[in-house]
This record gives structure tokens, sequence and C-alpha cells, in this order.
């Protein structure tokens, strides 16, 4: 059954995520306008209840080798507008599952960033102009501070709405369902 | 205190005034879910035990992306969601019955409703004055499962549209006008609010299409008030007692207001890779075209159809260019095919398929070729969207998709309409 295999695939990594404030990686550089079907292409749409599978491609348009070479831990990092497009909750889902750490951007699209909250991938929007390809990156998800460790440079991040972090720290709203049996978002 | 169209809307759900920015847990009215997103949000439930619909007559499945199936994995997705359905009492659009916004305006959602759905142009009925807004399957799910969301209340973008179009020029001209003024993220986490006489003057059809493009400027939902038009399509559709008049308040605060003149609209084109890469069809006249779809949630309605086929009667597609017509639902489907509609299709060289979203998001139906040219009236144009990355997509209307099918390369229909 493809269906378990993406519950207990995506559960090993929640919970690896909700632990772990301090995150370490290499930055893997994206445009502005990355869309959901660069993500997540629509050729895939037969795949979408096969996550792990659906994960091989993802990114795929936008850089054919990132999913191959990168190594779990790494940074999504982009310009403006990042995961414009569709509804659908498979592109953060699947850059989770890739193993990426957190994806930084310029901005995001509405849906796409409430998606990331829900599935628990952290997004930071912060000004990713000086981030270089393969630059190494630690980002502390407590103080809002990404250090870039290759140019010795540090920046913050805007912070998430309380609302996002609560969701966040509860490691998706799946998970906060199971903890609260309702919103409990105060 | 004066209120923006959204702020009543979310208001008169959580029983209080709200401000922008302002985080809300409100109750929903209908909630819906498509093929792509609906096996995901099925599962969710199945993992949190929460398998059920809050308000069934109000839950409504659509069978509309890959519609009939072209592969196991997604009939076996069509099986989970009739599967719910059965289960839980919601109601399930057939893959006969049409795209999941066509068939949301025709029957489900009221002036006032909160409509949250699991696809991203569920802002089409923002149009009907309901707060609608595109969510993911997580969130969809538990909406249908408790009845309830979480919503920020949105600062108010508004539209002043005046005057009204020169012949050849449609709503969706102005919609690719707009996008490319404020751009992709123009909008981001604003609702879009369409006012002025121009948007008076606009038909409920030409309202659609404009608030099913509100999140191609990042919108979360795209308003028009609920008028005497309103009244007119739902009293058409046998649903007048839904009817409620709504507006926004007079003095209501907008984060930002732009103004259009519908009258100094050109027909544009939304050129690849970017719906904010809009061009007047003058600058992109002469580019090669190798296939032509006229359809979706944006553009295929009867009204549409009715303006393809008033410039291809008696004329016939260009032999290197292919020409897809997919009517948007099954009374759509029936109305073209009483009026003749579909017959003008089929002499003029038309591939008609039956309802649905057809070769709009690469599923089937419609994959283009490497380095292929498309020139569709759907609402998006990103890389790889049609099903290859490797090829090109031009937006328009359905006026200058037919002139393009008739000339072959990016035609200007006033020079086809008498
Ligand atoms: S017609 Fe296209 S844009 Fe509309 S719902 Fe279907 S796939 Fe999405």
């Amino acid at each position: 059954m493809p269906d378990e295999n993406v519950r207990s695939n995506e559960k090993d990594n929640k919970e690896e995520n909700t632990h772990q404030m301090l995150l370490k990686g290499k930055a893997w550089i994206f445009g502005d306008s990355i869309s959901t079907d660069h993500i997540a292409p629509g050729r895939y749409f037969h795949l979408r209840t096969n996550l792990p599978e659906l994960a091989k491609n993802v990114l795929e348009d936008a850089n054919p080798d990132f999913a191959a070479q990168m190594q779990p831990g790494d940074f999504v990092v982009a310009g403006r507008n990042f995961g414009l497009g569709s509804s659908r909750e498979h592109a953060p889902r699947i850059i989770k599952i890739a193993g990426v750490n957190a994806v930084l951007a310029k901005s995001f699209a509405r849906i796409f960033f409430r998606n990331a909250i829900n599935v628990g991938l952290p997004v930071l929007e912060i000004d990713t102009s000086g981030i270089r390809h393969g630059d190494m990156l630690e980002v502390d998800l407590g103080t809002g501070t990404v250090r870039n460790a290759t140019r010795d440079e540090t920046m913050t991040f805007t912070p998430l709405p309380p609302v996002m972090v609560k969701i966040l720290g509860d490691g998706g709203l799946v998970e906060h369902f199971k903890k609260y049996g309702d919103f409990n978002l105060g | 205190m004066a209120s923006t169209l959204a702020e009543k809307i979310i208001a008169s759900h959580v029983g209080r005034s709200v401000e922008p920015g302002e985080i809300v847990v409100t109750g929903v009215d209908v909630a819906a879910l498509q093929d792509g997103t609906g096996p995901l949000a099925i599962m969710q439930l199945q993992e949190l035990d929460m398998v059920r619909a809050h308000n069934p007559e109000k839950t409504i499945l659509f069978l509309d992306h890959a519609a009939p199936s072209p592969r196991k994995e997604l009939s076996n997705a069509h099986m989970s969601l009739r599967e719910f359905a059965a289960r839980t009492g919601a109601v399930l659009s057939e893959i006969s019955e049409g795209i999941c916004h066509q068939r949301l305006v025709e029957e489900y959602v009221s002036p006032g409703d909160i409509l949250i759905g699991a696809d991203s142009h569920t802002c089409t009925s923002g149009a009907l004055a309901a707060f609608a807004t595109g969510m993911g399957s997580t969130d969809v799910g538990i909406g249908i499962a408790t009845g309830k969301t979480w919503l920020r209340v949105p600062e108010t973008l508004r539209v002043v549209i005046a005057g009204r179009f020169a012949t050849g020029v449609y709503a969706k001209d102005l919609m690719l006008h707009l996008i490319g003024m404020i751009g992709a993220d123009g909008a981001t986490y604003m609702a879009l609010e369409f006012v002025g006489p121009g948007a008076e003057a606009m038909s409920m059809p030409e309202r659609f299409t404009l608030s099913n493009m509100a999140v191609e400027a990042g919108a979360k939902t795209g308003l028009f008030a609920a008028d005497e038009e309103t009244r007119r399509y739902l009293d058409e559709q046998g649903r007048g007692s839904d009817y409620r008049e709504l507006a926004a308040d007079a003095g209501a605060e907008h984060a930002r207001t732009v103004e259009i003149d519908a009258g100094e609209v050109e027909p544009n084109v939304s050129a690849p890779h970017a719906v904010e890469n809009t061009r007047t069809v003058s600058e992109a006249a002469g580019t090669r075209v190798d296939q032509v779809f006229i359809g979706t949630c944006t553009n295929g309605r009867i009204e549409d159809l009715r303006v393809a086929a008033e410039i291809l009667e008696r004329r016939r597609r260009h032999p290197g260019t292919r020409l897809i017509i997919t009517p948007a639902s099954r009374s759509t489907y029936v109305k073209a095919a009483a009026e003749g509609l579909l017959r003008i299709f089929a002499e003029a060289g038309a591939t008609v398929t039956g309802p649905g979203c057809g070769a709009c998001v690469g599923v089937h139906g419609g994959i283009l070729g490497d380095g292929e040219v498309c020139l569709a009236t759907q609402n998006r144009n990103f890389q790889g969207r049609m099903g290859n990355a490797e090829a090109f997509i031009y937006l328009a209307s359905p006026a200058t998709a037919a002139a393009t099918a008739i000339a072959g390369v990016i035609a200007d229909p006033r020079d086809y309409l008498k």
C-alpha cells in the first residue's frame, strides 16, 4: 500500500525536525517565482498517492540534478514568491520527504507557506541575495537567525506569526490535532 | 466601523467585527476536494481517525482533473474518493460533471458563504460574494471533519474598474493586464475586491474569470459584491432563494487601490513562463502556435464557447495548429450541443472533449511535445504546466484563441469579428 509508505516515512522526518532547533546544511540556490509545477510537476500527477516516489522528482523542472545530488539536511534557498501556483500540499511534503531542512526565500506564496507549516517544513522569509550555491548555513529556529558559515555572516529572518509557530512547534497540523483534538491557536 | 467585503463575511461567521491581520477560527459553509488533492486529505483524516463530514451536503468531492482517468493510479485515487463519499454522505461529482470551480458556482456556493477548497482556484466563487479560498489537503480535510478552519483576516486590495470593453476585448484581457501591472505577488495575502461601474456592468461569467485568477496575483480570494446580476445568475441556476445582497461598507479601509479603465484594455496575452509576463496581442502577433486549447475553469463556460464559435463558424483551423475544446461542466456541454456549437467546432477541425480540466494541468488529453508552443485560455503558464517542461504556453481569451487556431500564429481577434 503506497499510503502506508507515505505515513511512516513522514512520521520519521517529522519527529526528527520538531525537536531540532539548530539546522545545518548546504545551500542550493533557486531563482524567483519557483512554482508548484517546478516542485511537483503535473506529469507526475499519478504519483501523488506515492509521495516517496514523487519526492525523487522534487524540484526537477527548476534543477534536474537537485533530487539526486542533494544531501539530507541541505537547504533550498530561493528568490521571491517561492511556491506560487497550485494548492498541492504534495509540494512542501516532498521537499520535506527529500530531507530538506528548511526553505529560505525572499518571499513565499500564501498557500505554499501555509501548507509548509501544516506539514512541519520550516519556511523562512529572509534576504537570500548574499547566499551562494554550496554555502554552509546554520539556521537557528529558536533565535531566528541564519549564519552563513562560509561567508561568516549572520542574518535574522522575519518571525513566523504566533499561530504558525504553534502549529510548526507541534510538528504540523495533524500532530496539532492529535495533541488537542481541535484548533488550539490562542 | 466600516468593513470591506472580506471583513464583513468573516465577521458574520465569528459573530463580531474583525480587523486585518487578526487570526480567527471560523465555521465553514462549503468544503471541496478534487481528485489530485482529495486522496491526501482522506489519508490525513484516516491518520486522525476523523473520517467524517461535518456538513455532508456541502462537502463535495470532484473527479475533474483526471476525467476520465488515464491511468490506474488515478483510477485508484478516484476509488478512494468514491468510497469516502459513500462512507460520509459527502457529495460526489463524477467524471461526467465537470470542473470543481464551475460546479461550485452553479450549484453549491451562495453570497456570504465561506468556502475552502483544496485547489488554488477556489477563489472563483468570490464572484458570488463568498469568501472562497484555496488551501492544502490537510487544511481542507480538517475543515470537512470539523466544519471549521483558521484564517488570517486579509487586507484588501481594491480594483476600481471604469468603462466597458471594446469589441474583441474580454474579462480575461483585463485580468492579464491587472496581473501584468501588480505582479504575480502583487496581492499576496490580500483579498481583491472588484468595484466601480465597470465591475457592476460585468456579467457573472465575466466576474468568474476575474475572481478565478485572483490567486495568480497571490491573492487569497477575489470578491465582487452580490447585486442584481448575482440574483439573475442564481435565478438562472434555479437557486434564486440563495441570493442575498452583500457589499462592502462605504468608507472601508483598503491597503491599496488600483484603477483600470476597461475601455482602454487591449487584447492581451501572457508569454511563457509567467502570468505576469503580459503583453498586447499585437506585440505577440505572428508567433507560431502548435496547439490551441479552449476550456478550463477560467474560460470554458458557455459564453466563452459562444465567442469562440462566432469566430470559428465557417472557418477551419490552420493545418499546422491543433485545436482542443473542453467545456467546463456538463451543463455547459449540454448547452453547447443544443446551440450547435459542438458541430461548429468539429467542422472547424477541433477535438471536442467531455467536460473537465482536460489539457490544463498536464495529466492527459493535450500534453505538449518538446519545444512546442500552445496558446490556452487557462489561468497559468508555468514551465511544465501542460505536462512538458520543454514546451511554451501563452495565455489569452477564447476569442484570441479561436483567431490563433485559424491563423496558425498568435492573431488579433478583432480581425475576425465583424
Ligand atoms: S481547469 Fe485547470 S486551473 Fe482549473 S481546476 Fe482544472 S486544472 Fe486547475
